[in-house]
């Protein structure tokens, strides 16, 4: 198969040393910490209350609103608090989450009675894939039903299955497609379906041979299905950069893949689709890759959600030294954490302590040379060292027109620049600026509207006061005239 | 009859003249001061120390008031008022701390509704003897209710950041250029 090239890109030390590790099954944690917002969209709606017991798989809270995801209980167990806890975020800053105590029973709730899925109509598998709470497995966390429902508004001509793995030290999806190729091949299988699509791509990257020769097996029978070699390149797993390697076609700037027939999922998507159709499964765990020169024994781990990243850690044997960084997800676009205490959520596909020795720590930065290294290696052809120039300088609206939102904040200039100027960081800065101002542009036309309508309340209510004071006049008069006529008439009698 | 026919020609010529001219060059009052008053929030609050949103327009159009008078408006409106007066502020003079809001303590309350008749955008829920609530979407934090409640049991507070406000902050190690 012909393949295209996207411009720029780098590749990183690969650290991949969780390769050849088996995944793991990581024991029921005592506590589950689960937010309600674990995805892109409205948080979900908690549906049951402190103290109930519930049943492993059991509804916890509800999608709220077309783009949400509902929560799903990890374990049997009871519910102790629904209550702030820190957020898997750079903030730091706490969210509400569900906070279940297991009881160990691990007790599966109502008997899913196994149906084809094949059966089922494109509608009725988005369906099913929105309630089993599913997004998008590859860090985005972006509700998979949505992006399955595209089928009815856009032709998709082409299925792409991510399975690129690009970030270093990450092997998550690698262990996935090597150890259980067969239900995600039956995954791919449905999504194509949900979509009306006939042709789906699997793209592994070169550095997988593992992975690609278990999925080419499991789909020997499958002709719609064609397993793909990507060069490994980071950011190949990035989604447009991917339909660009696999299609030659550009997302256009705003666009989505939709736009131009193609859609992109994660290989753990579509394991968690053929879990949730065919078992009627919902998504309550997910394998997590645990590496870094921190980390004791690091390991591939399937975990249920909620589980403490430090309790994972634990599970590795702990840290044989300590970490520099640690971080959820991978070193290029994972966030980093200022501890570890926070939960693993359906979109964390890494936790990563990096030592010293790693991090090949920066020294100040230092002012641009203007080498045009980050030029050179931007994957979407922007002008980062433009770019950031005008962020720092608080001119949001010029980066603005250098594409600041076509940037997909994938750490490659930061990565290559010489003169190690936080690059990303910068053009994070300038978006958070840009939406701040959106909002309180919002809030003031919102004021705006609010004082109108006060002032139409106002004058209304003085309008009425003084029809009703018209009224109770015009009554007092009818009255006294009524009077006035029976005196009158009196004294004529 | 040859002068009055001329005096009549010349007469309407020149008002068809000064018509034209009406229209065509007319002036308006000012219209930077409707643009403004526009852009500001029109709640009349106060709180840039002018009766009302079209005194401060005035006064910032004159030039009498700096474009960041506004509180409520904050720092985007300023930004826009610099850019349609074509004058520069200093941004960093601006109060950038996070924007305060009304709550109510209701163990204090009295139901009196002096505070809702008050607020410039009906943001205070309540009847009478019944206690009220701040609705805080449609707070603005001028302030106006605390004044006028007789138990004071109106207090401004920073709500705390939530995570869909948090924003990245600018990379602290700024890159500085020395001099040769």
């Amino acid at each position: 198969m012909r393949l295209f090239r996207f411009k720029g890109g780098v590749h990183p030390e690969e650290h991949k040393v969780t390769t050849e590790l088996p995944i793991m099954q990581m024991p029921m944690p005592e506590r589950l910490y689960l937010p309600l917002q674990q995805h892109i969209g409205a948080a979900a709606e908690a549906v049951v209350m402190v103290g109930e017991r519930v049943l492993k798989g059991q509804l916890l809270a509800r999608a709220n609103g077309p783009v949400s995801a509902p929560v799903h209980a990890p374990t049997s167990g009871v519910i102790t608090a629904i209550d702030e806890f820190t957020a898997p975020h750079p903030s730091g800053l706490p969210v509400k989450s569900i906070i279940l105590e297991a009881d160990g029973k691990d007790e599966w709730g109502e008997n899913i009675i196994p149906i084809d899925p094949f059966k089922l109509s494109a509608e009725e598998i988005a369906q099913k894939v929105g309630d089993a709470g599913i997004v998008g497995m590859g860090g985005a966390a972006f509700p998979a039903a949505v992006k399955l429902n595209l089928g009815s508004k856009h032709r998709i001509h082409t299925l792409i299955i991510n399975g690129g793995e690009c970030e270093p030290y990450l092997t998550c999806d690698d262990r996935l497609m090597q150890e259980r190729p067969g239900p995600i091949i039956d995954g791919v299988r449905l999504m194509l379906k949900a979509l009306q699509c006939e042709r789906a791509f699997i793209a592994v990257e070169n550095n997988k041979p593992a992975a690609q020769r278990a999925l080419r097996e499991a789909c020997t029978t499958v002709p719609e299905i064609q397993v793909v070699g990507v060069p490994t390149r980071y950011p190949m797993g990035s989604e447009k950069q991917m339909i660009q390697t696999l299609t030659g076609l550009e997302v256009p700037a705003g666009g989505l893949g939709a736009d131009i027939g193609v859609i992109v999922h994660n290989v753990a998507t579509a394991y968690a689709v053929q879990q949730a159709l065919r078992h009627g499964r919902p998504l309550i765990s997910r394998i997590v890759t645990v590496s870094g020169g921190a980390i004791k024994t690091p390991a591939n781990i399937e975990v249920p959600l909620g589980t403490l990243a430090e309790e994972l850690v634990k599970f590795c044997g702990g840290l044989c030294e300590t970490p520099k960084r640690q971080l959820l997800g991978g070193p290029m676009m994972g966030t980093a954490l200022p501890h570890l205490d926070v939960p693993i959520v359906k979109g964390s596909n890494g936790v990563l302590a990096l030592s010293e020795a790693e991090m090949h720590l920066q020294p100040t930065p230092q002012p641009c040379i203007r080498c045009g290294r980050c030029v050179e290696v931007c994957p979407v052809g922007l002008l980062p060292l433009e770019m950031a120039a005008r962020a720092r300088n608080g001119k949001v609206e010029d980066a603005l027109d250098y594409g600041l939102m076509d940037c997909i904040a994938c750490g490659t200039c930061s990565y290559v620049c010489p003169a190690s100027i936080p690059l990303t960081q910068y053009f994070n800065f300038a978006k958070g600026e840009l939406a701040r101002k959106r909002t309180e542009q919002q809030k003031s036309d919102r004021t705006r509207e609010l004082a109108k309508s006060r002032q139409a309340r106002l004058e209304r209510e003085a309008q009425e006061k003084k029809e009703a004071a018209a009224r109770r006049k015009a009554e007092r008069d009818a009255k006294k005239r009524a009077e006035q006529e029976a005196k009158e008439k009196e004294a004529a009698s | 009859m040859h002068a009055i026919v001329a005096l009549t020609v010349l007469g309407l010529f020149l008002g068809f003249l000064l018509g034209m001219a009406a229209k065509r060059f007319k002036v308006e009052s000012d219209p930077i001061v409707d643009e403004i008053d526009a852009m500001l929030p029109g709640t009349n609050c106060g709180q840039c120390g002018f009766p009302g949103c079209p005194a401060a327009a005035q006064a910032i159009a004159s030039g009498e008031a700096s474009v960041t008078v506004c509180p409520p408006g904050g720092k985007s409106l300023a930004e826009s008022l610099a850019a349609k007066l074509g004058v520069s502020f200093d941004a960093s003079a601006m109060d950038d701390g996070p924007a305060k809001l009304a709550r109510v303590d209701e163990s204090l309350c009295i139901g009196c509704v002096k505070c809702f008749r008050e607020c410039p955008t009906d943001a205070i829920v309540g009847a009478p003897k019944q206690i009220h609530v701040v609705m805080q979407q449609a707070c603005t934090g001028c302030g106006k209710c605390v004044d006028v409640c007789p138990t004071m049991c109106i207090e401004m507070f920073v709500p705390p950041l939530s995570l869909p406000e948090w924003r990245w902050p600018k990379p602290q190690n700024e890159v500085v250029a020395k001099a040769a």
